[in-house]
């Protein structure tokens, strides 16, 4: 079965954070999991390259960019509108 | 310690092919920054840039010579040839021995790399041309100003990334100082502006899709430039002996390493910098009237840059004056401080202060006199240009009215 978007996305972030996707909860924050702004950089990259889509995100300042990287179930729920607006 | 004077500027950028045309055009606060037009640009979601769209190789070299020059080398001998033909200055055998070259660059041949990487990979060729290696090589601005003016005696490239020229002119500087050399021509060139060079810079989300707005609120990220400026560096007592026209006077530098992040700016390191460039001018801070910026337009640099600015002056941050350039000519990455230093050598001699354009609204955290979009009159006695570079590498140049 493929995976879900909600499983790829997680294992990304969890790959960045050096940790099992397992122990990624979805109330996480980047602070929380340890990720750093280069870190977050490379995780917008490989959600790109994975769900072939283009994510609204400026690193100047990732509060104000479209994608809400609130916690991981925000940033769950964006990539899987993305996923979607590109099959509709 | 010997004095050290800068008697020759030359300049090439969006904003003109000399260096009047560049001041000229920050006097007006003109913005140089237009759509990129090169070959690909159509998959680039970063669209503009400080491109030198009027630029013709082939009026100002041979086709011999287009061959051996990669575009930033061909910018350096523009702006090199202009600075030595304003500086009077003619290299006999024994001032040539005394005489050297030191520019920065980032990207060096980039644009090079960028078109035989095209031609082996997407076009399947199996045999490039045979100057590619001269070409794209880092140092070969500065070898082919040193063979062009017969320059001998130390020359070599420095690359800090955004810092590389103005770590380039504080070893010209320090060069002369110590009595090493006589005359150096410094300053940096870049040309990165092709598919490669921005799509490289796409990918890590600090540029701007629609303009430099440096210091205010709605800044959204950089943009880049290309271009050179080269400055003749020349021991005072040569230059006095000659009677040539001084322009400015160097009087202090300064490097510092954040060593902390590889892209984020770092206050203290910034600090450090600008408050040893003023220790080594002998200057306190209340004699600093204009401050050319790092100011890249991105939230981050701003924000770090006058915070830092705030630390080291204290009070009188107040009543200076600072201003980015970048808003007018884009971020010319290796070359960017010596088409900034034009800026500081104008306030001085002239009494105008370039103005940081696209400025639309106030940040809190950059609430300094920032010269917002248009030039200003004011009278000057030394300034100091900031350079912050990606991997935590400062430098800052202090340069005083010469009298």
């Amino acid at each position: 079965m493929p995976k879900s978007v909600e499983e790829q996305v997680i294992a990304i972030i969890a790959e960045q954070a050096l940790i099992e996707p397992g122990d990624v909860s979805m109330d996480s924050t980047l602070e929380d999991l340890g990720i750093d702004s280069l870190g977050l950089v490379e995780a917008v990259f490989a959600i790109e390259e994975t769900f072939d889509v283009s994510v609204p995100f400026n690193a100047n300042d990732p509060a104000e960019s479209e994608f809400d990287i609130t916690n991981v179930k925000s940033m769950v729920a964006a990539v899987e509108k993305l996923v979607v607006e590109k099959s509709g | 310690m010997k004095r050290v004077v800068i008697t020759g500027q030359g300049a090439i950028s969006a904003l003109g092919q000399s260096a009047e045309e560049n001041l000229t055009a920050m006097r007006e606060g003109r913005n140089g920054i237009g759509t990129l037009e090169f070959p690909n640009a159509d998959r680039l979601s970063i669209t503009i840039g400080g491109q030198l769209k009027t630029y013709d190789p082939g009026a100002r070299f041979t086709r011999q010579q287009i061959t051996l020059y990669d575009v930033f080398t061909q910018f350096a001998l523009i702006a090199a040839e202009e600075a030595v033909a304003q500086s009077g200055l003619v290299f006999s055998d024994e001032l040539a021995a005394d005489a050297g070259v030191v520019l920065g660059t980032a990207g060096g041949g980039l644009q090079t790399q960028d078109e035989n990487y095209r031609s082996v990979y997407e076009d399947g060729k199996n045999r490039v041309h045979p100057f590619v290696v001269p070409r794209l090589m880092n140092n070969a601005a500065a070898s082919h100003v040193s063979m062009v003016h017969g320059l001998q005696g130390p020359a070599f490239t420095v690359a800090t990334a955004c810092a590389s020229s103005n770590h380039a002119m504080g070893q010209a500087f320090n060069l002369i100082r110590t009595g090493a050399s006589k005359v150096m021509l410094a300053g940096g060139s870049e040309s990165m502006l092709c598919f490669g060079g921005i799509k490289a810079w796409e990918g890590l989300r600090v540029m701007s899709k629609d303009g430099c707005r440096p210091f205010s609120a709605n800044r959204n990220g950089m943009v880049q430039g290309e271009g050179a400026a080269v400055f003749v560096f020349e021991e005072y007592e040569h230059a006095r002996t000659r009677g040539a026209d001084i322009l400015a006077e160097v009087v202090g530098f300064a490097m510092t390493s954040d060593a902390s992040d590889i892209v984020m700016p770092n206050k203290q390191g910034a600090k450090r910098a600008i408050a040893g460039a003023l220790r080594d001018a002998g200057l306190p801070g209340e004699a600093i009237g204009y401050i050319n910026a790092h100011g890249t337009g991105t939230t981050a640099n701003d924000r770090t840059e006058c915070a830092a600015v705030r630390e080291v002056f204290g009070a009188h941050a107040d009543s200076l004056m600072i201003s980015s350039t970048k808003s007018m000519h884009g971020h010319l990455i290796g070359g960017t401080g010596a088409v900034e230093l034009l800026a500081c050598i104008m306030a001085l001699r002239e009494g105008v202060i370039a103005p940081t354009i696209n400025y639309e609204s106030p940040d809190p955290e950059c609430d300094l006199d920032v010269v917002p979009n248009t030039a200003r009159e004011a009278r000057v006695e030394a300034t100091l240009s900031n350079a912050f570079a990606f991997g935590g590498l400062n430098a800052v140049l202090a340069l005083k009215r010469f009298a």
